[in-house]
This record gives C-alpha cells, sequence and structure tokens, in this order.
C-alpha cells in the first residue's frame, strides 16, 4: 500500500505507482443470509455451490458462487417468480494480483422487486474460462467481450468474442490485469513500427470481408438505352 | 420493367392532426420505376470521422440496395485506459477523469463517482451538500438532453433546433464556468464535499435560466413534436420492445420510452429523490419517436426538480467536518498547526477506508450509470469500474437498424443519444 518514494528520472520513466491490492480480498461484513430474500433462497436451492457470503459497504449482498455452475444459479435467479433479477446491469472482473484468482462479477437488479444482488464467480488465473451468460441476457454480449479484451478471461459458448475497445489484432496483452505496465508491453518504437506496418483489410473482421467481395457487373437500364455513353464513362 | 408504388403514411396518432383527424401525409402515392437489379450485398463503412455517428463511432453496414442488412459498431477509437489511470491516483485524484468520460454531462459524473466512494468510505455528506449536487445533476441532465436535441434535429434535416438548443446550452456553460471556472472538465466534487460552496449570486443565474429556459424548449416543441418531417422519420422506426429493452440492458430514455418505468432516482433512490415531487415520462412503442417525446419531457421535469431543489436549498457547511476526509480552510492550515498536519497527511496520502466493494447507481442523462469500486483499505482503489450506459444502448444498434433503410440507421443512432468518451473511455 505505501509508495516507494522514486525521485528525478525513475519517477518520470515508472510515473505513479499503482495499488498493489495487497491488503485484504474478501472482506465485508460476516452477513446474515436472512436479511436478503434472494440470498436465504439461493443457499436452501444452491447450497452446495455457494462459496462466501458477504455484505459491503453497508446493505450491498455479495454471494460467491461457484463458477462452473454460474448459468444455471444466474438463471434461476432471472426466472425465478418470487426474485426475477430481469436487468444485468453490469458484467465486470477484478484483479488483485499477486497470482491470486479474478473475479467475474455480475451486478443484477430486480425491476419488479427493486433488489439488487451481486453475484461473484473466483476464477485461478490458470484457468481463466467460464460460461458465458448472453443466452440469459443479451445486455452481456459487449459486457463480456470488455472483460475479455481487458482481463483475459474467455466465455464459452458467446456467440462473437473479439476484443472491443482494444484493435482486434492487439498483441501487448490484456491492459487491466494487474502485471500489466500502464504504458504498455512494447516499446515506443515498437508500437510506432507495428501502426505503420498495417494492412488496410485490419480495419474489417472476417465476417465483414466476405461482403461483396466477387466484383459484380451490374447493367443498368439507362446505359443499355444509349450508346453514347459508353465514351464518355472511359474518359471519366 | 417493375413498377412500386411509394405510398407515404406519416402519424399513427390521430391526435397529431391539427383537427384531431389522423395526419395525412402532403405526398401522394405515386409510382417509380424500380430497375431489375439482381446485385449481391454492399459493405459501407460510416465513420469513425463521420458528422452523423455523434462522435468517433464507426459502422460497418451490410447493405442490400438501401437496406440494412446488418451492422457492426466498432468502438475504442477514444480509448484512454481511465479505469487502469484510476489504479494509479487515489480517490480525490480520480475526479478530474470522470467528466472526461461524459463531456455532455460532465457533473453527472463527478458527483457520480463522489457518491459511490462516499457510500463504499460510509462517509455521509452534509444536507447543503447533497441538495447542491441534486441541482447540478438535474441541471446537467438538461444540459446533456439539450445537445441530444439538438444533434437529432440536424439529423433529420431541421437545422433550427440546433441553434436554439446550443443557445441555451452555453447558458448553461456559463454556470459551470461561473461555479467551478471550467466549462467542459468542471472536476466539481471533492469525497465528502464539493471544491466550493455556490458562488454568490450563482442561483440567481440559474433561477433566470429556469425563467427563460421554458419558453424555448416550448419554441422546439412546437417546431418538431408534431412535424410531420420528424413523425415520418420517427414513428415505427427502430422499435423494441419492453422485455426486449430489459433483456438488452436499455436503460434510462430508451428503455423507459418501450413502457418500463425503470428510473433509479425513483427505484433506487439517493439523495432523498424519493421526496421531490417528479414524473417518470414513459412512451409506449418504444420507436424512435418515443425516445425523443421522453427526452423532451424529462426535460420539463429537470425543471421541476431543479425548481424544488432551489427552494429546499439550506444554509451551512458544504464540505463534512471530518479532518481525515475534508482539507481544512486555508486560513486554519496557515494559523493552526494540528490543521496544517491534516493538510499535509490528507495530500500526500490520501483519504483512505475500510476494504471492500461498493455499486453505485445513478440516473444519468444517458441512463444507469452504476460506480463500482473495491478498495484493499488503502488509498487507491484495486479496481474502478464504470458502467457506462451508452455503451451497452449502442450495442443495440444493430438489432435495432436491421430491415430498416440506411437513413434510418442515423435516426436509431441519434435517438439512442450516445457519448462517446463514455463508451470508449
Amino acid at each position: 500500500m505505501s509508495d516507494e518514494k522514486k525521485s528525478g528520472l525513475d519517477a518520470v520513466d515508472e510515473g505513479p505507482v499503482p495499488s498493489d491490492g495487497s491488503g485484504p480480498q474478501a472482506a465485508g461484513a460476516p452477513a446474515d443470509k436472512n436479511d436478503h430474500p434472494s440470498v436465504a433462497a439461493l443457499f436452501e436451492r444452491y447450497g452446495d455451490a455457494i462459496r462466501h457470503h458477504e455484505v459491503n459497504a453497508g446493505d450491498q449482498h455479495v454471494v460467491h458462487v461457484d463458477p462452473a455452475r454460474n448459468v444455471a444459479i444466474l438463471g434461476w435467479l432471472r426466472d425465478d417468480a418470487a426474485h426475477r433479477y430481469d436487468l444485468l446491469s453490469d458484467v465486470t472482473a477484478v484483479d488483485y494480483g499477486g497470482g491470486r484468482p479474478l473475479q467475474v462479477v455480475y451486478q443484477l437488479w430486480s425491476i419488479p422487486n427493486r433488489m439488487g444482488l451481486r453475484v461473484k464467480c473466483l476464477l485461478p488465473v490458470d484457468a481463466l474460462e467460464i460460461d458465458s451468460v448472453v443466452p440469459l441476457w443479451n445486455s452481456a454480449n459487449w459486457l463480456e467481450r470488455e472483460v475479455y479484451d481487458l482481463f483475459g478471461i474467455t466465455f464459452r459458448g458467446h456467440p462473437d468474442l473479439r476484443r472491443i475497445l482494444m484493435p482486434h489484432d492487439y498483441a501487448e496483452g490484456h491492459p487491466l490485469r494487474k502485471d500489466f505496465p500502464l504504458r504498455g508491453r512494447f516499446s515506443r518504437a515498437e508500437q510506432t513500427r507495428r501502426a505503420l506496418n498495417q494492412d488496410v483489410d485490419r480495419f474489417y473482421i472476417a465476417a465483414e470481408r466476405a461482403v461483396g467481395r466477387e466484383p459484380q457487373e451490374v447493367t443498368l437500364p439507362s446505359q443499355t438505352a444509349s450508346g453514347p455513353d459508353e465514351g464518355s464513362e472511359s474518359g471519366a | 420493367m417493375a413498377q412500386k408504388t411509394i405510398e407515404y403514411t406519416v402519424g399513427r396518432n390521430p391526435e397529431m392532426g391539427p383537427d384531431g383527424l389522423p395526419a395525412p401525409s402532403p405526398l401522394e402515392p405515386f409510382d417509380i420505376p424500380e430497375p431489375e437489379l439482381d446485385s449481391e450485398h454492399m459493405l459501407i463503412n460510416i465513420g469513425p470521422q463521420h458528422p452523423a455517428t455523434h462522435g468517433v463511432l464507426r459502422l460497418v453496414c451490410e447493405l442490400d440496395g438501401e437496406t440494412v442488412v446488418d451492422v457492426t459498431p466498432h468502438i475504442g477509437f477514444l480509448h484512454s485506459s481511465f479505469e487502469k489511470l484510476g489504479e494509479y491516483r487515489t480517490w480525490n485524484q480520480i475526479v478530474p477523469l470522470t467528466d472526461r468520460m461524459d463531456y455532455l454531462a460532465p457533473l453527472i459524473y463527478n458527483c457520480a463517482y463522489v457518491m459511490g466512494v462516499e457510500k463504499l468510505l460510509g462517509i455521509e455528506v452534509t444536507e447543503r451538500c447533497k441538495i447542491v449536487r441534486v441541482i447540478l445533476m438535474e441541471l446537467d441532465r438538461i444540459f446533456g438532453h439539450l445537445l441530444w436535441l439538438g444533434t437529432t434535429a440536424i439529423d433529420v434535416g431541421a437545422f433550427t433546433p440546433f441553434l436554439y438548443t446550443f443557445q441555451e446550452r452555453e447558458r448553461i456553460y456559463r454556470l459551470h464556468e461561473a461555479y467551478t471556472g471550467a466549462r467542459i472538465t468542471t472536476s466539481a466534487t471533492r469525497v465528502g464535499g464539493m471544491m466550493a460552496d455556490l458562488p454568490e449570486g450563482w442561483i440567481a443565474q440559474l433561477e433566470d435560466f429556469l425563467d427563460t429556459f421554458p419558453r424555448t424548449l416550448a419554441e422546439v416543441h412546437r417546431l418538431l413534436t408534431n412535424n410531420q418531417i420528424l413523425i415520418g422519420r420517427t414513428q415505427g422506426i427502430g422499435v423494441i420492445s419492453g422485455e426486449d429493452a430489459v433483456n438488452y440492458g436499455f436503460t434510462g430514455p430508451n428503455l423507459r420510452a418501450s413502457g418500463v418505468a425503470y428510473d433509479v432516482r425513483k427505484d433506487n433512490p439517493y439523495y432523498d429523490y424519493e421526496t421531490y415531487d417528479f414524473e417518470v415520462p414513459i412512451g409506449e412503442n418504444g420507436d424512435c419517436y418515443d425516445r425523443y417525446l421522453v427526452r423532451m419531457e424529462e426535460m420539463n421535469q429537470s425543471i421541476s426538480l431543479l425548481r424544488q431543489a432551489i427552494a429546499r436549498l439550506p444554509e451551512g457547511p458544504i464540505n463534512v467536518e471530518d479532518p481525515s476526509v475534508s482539507l481544512p480552510s486555508k486560513t486554519d492550515c496557515m494559523s493552526d498547526m494540528e490543521s496544517m498536519i491534516h493538510h499535509f497527511k490528507l495530500i500526500t496520502e490520501g483519504i483512505t477506508g475500510p476494504p471492500g466493494d461498493c455499486y453505485f447507481p445513478v440516473e444519468a442523462s444517458k441512463g444507469e450509470l452504476g460506480m463500482y469500486l473495491v478498495s484493499d483499505g488503502g488509498p487507491k482503489p484495486v479496481r474502478w469500474r464504470v458502467r457506462p450506459p451508452s455503451f451497452v444502448n449502442i450495442s443495440v444498434i444493430s438489432k435495432l437498424a436491421r430491415g430498416h433503410l440506411i437513413a434510418d440507421l442515423i435516426m436509431i443512432n441519434a435517438s439512442l443519444d450516445i457519448v462517446l468518451g463514455e463508451i470508449d473511455r
């Protein structure tokens, strides 16, 4: 937590020091599951898949669940008549660094019941894969792409998993991981060299390049009707 | 050669006509010859530098003639990695990053961020601070909607409303400048309060704006709401049902236009919004026209909210009286040893709080803006995540535009009210 003092060129070179996340990871107050109706119901139904439950920032309930069963649990929360978490506000991830597991965070909100719940799945750094929730909520489409782009977590079954904020041929890694340096992995010279060597085709993804590739002759009615147009066309 | 009959139907709402009858189109149905072209689909690239994309958004469209078969939005041209930069800064140093996200309504972002931090660190701000923030957020809701109104009108060919709305925006810019010293990059909030109290005469200037702004709004209403060109371009375009809108993550005016009355100010109230008297306008059809109507009415509601907030603005301190959160006054710093120590500690170390995480949603002008903050007890966040409303809203554009003409794609894009600074972050 304490910033090491740097001076002169060292400070310019490295910039400010980030939070290293060395403090405690799960730190919420121990919670009573009966304070939140959905948490109590989750314990009853999926008790074996719930790893941890805490309350943060006063009244926000957080449930850590087994990442292998995220779709089943989130689908039940969405569809069960008593809970109806129909709005998936956010999907994001948290990296505490130091080889500790990455957290995938789902923010749920129930419009009918006016209730919120946060569901987390912890993924070990050597197995960053989790099932996609796009079949449940279409809003997860771009949000999961962003997590994939910035954290390198793969979502199994995602319809269109490609980078979204970074260029799709970005080769330096996943920027929001704690081990990613603030100014990128490549030197400025290498970044410039890559930028100058770009191929125009890279601006289009494969699906787009497949559209209208074959040149085709189209005969417009006006061209067949009048002959002299041909001469002016070759000159234009 | 095949003949195709073009028939314009304008106005689905019987109340649209001046005499209560369905508004007829000014154009008679007419026939045009249609060449029989058996052509392949075209790939058209719009943007990233194109005025109709409202920012550096790039849309790659697959077209069958003029009909949109598919749209692939490409974003990230403004990506500045604000969230990564936030991990290198103390809580208060992040405030200037927030107004650079939504530069069309910067004060909402300033306020939302510090409200999230205060919730995480367990700080209760003063009553005056709460109401000043409500005033600033409602003012910037009008500010953001006015830009959307002007640019949308331009997209359908109406130039005059653009000039009217930008004249009013200029007056809000002056209010920003009078309070914060900056027009766009306001950075007005601090954890535990504001950077300063409201300057003398600022409320009078705001009241002056509130007195005359409704007249401009009514004029724009008269120019646009029953305008047959606007109606023809927006009704039935980009329709999404309420159920789909929730599933696709729509929030804000876009969701309410589809008939779902979800407003964070009502459903998950903060800063005593439940005690204010205001309505949440909702639409029925979920098309571009309803999104237009909802935003127009929201501006009226914001005017009413601003008046109520001004009426209940109390005297008193604007910053919390806690030396571990708020900076001491300059006079105390120079005369009192203890205040100087507090000042030094706050500047060099920053504010610390308990470890944990917090998701704080507010109703921004574009939709639900969520601040997700993760702390390990240190002076800097482990993770600062912004739930961007425009990012989720623009992801739906390919669903909305499929099957419409390419000219309607421009209208759909305008009706979503996006800001690219916040999409790309």
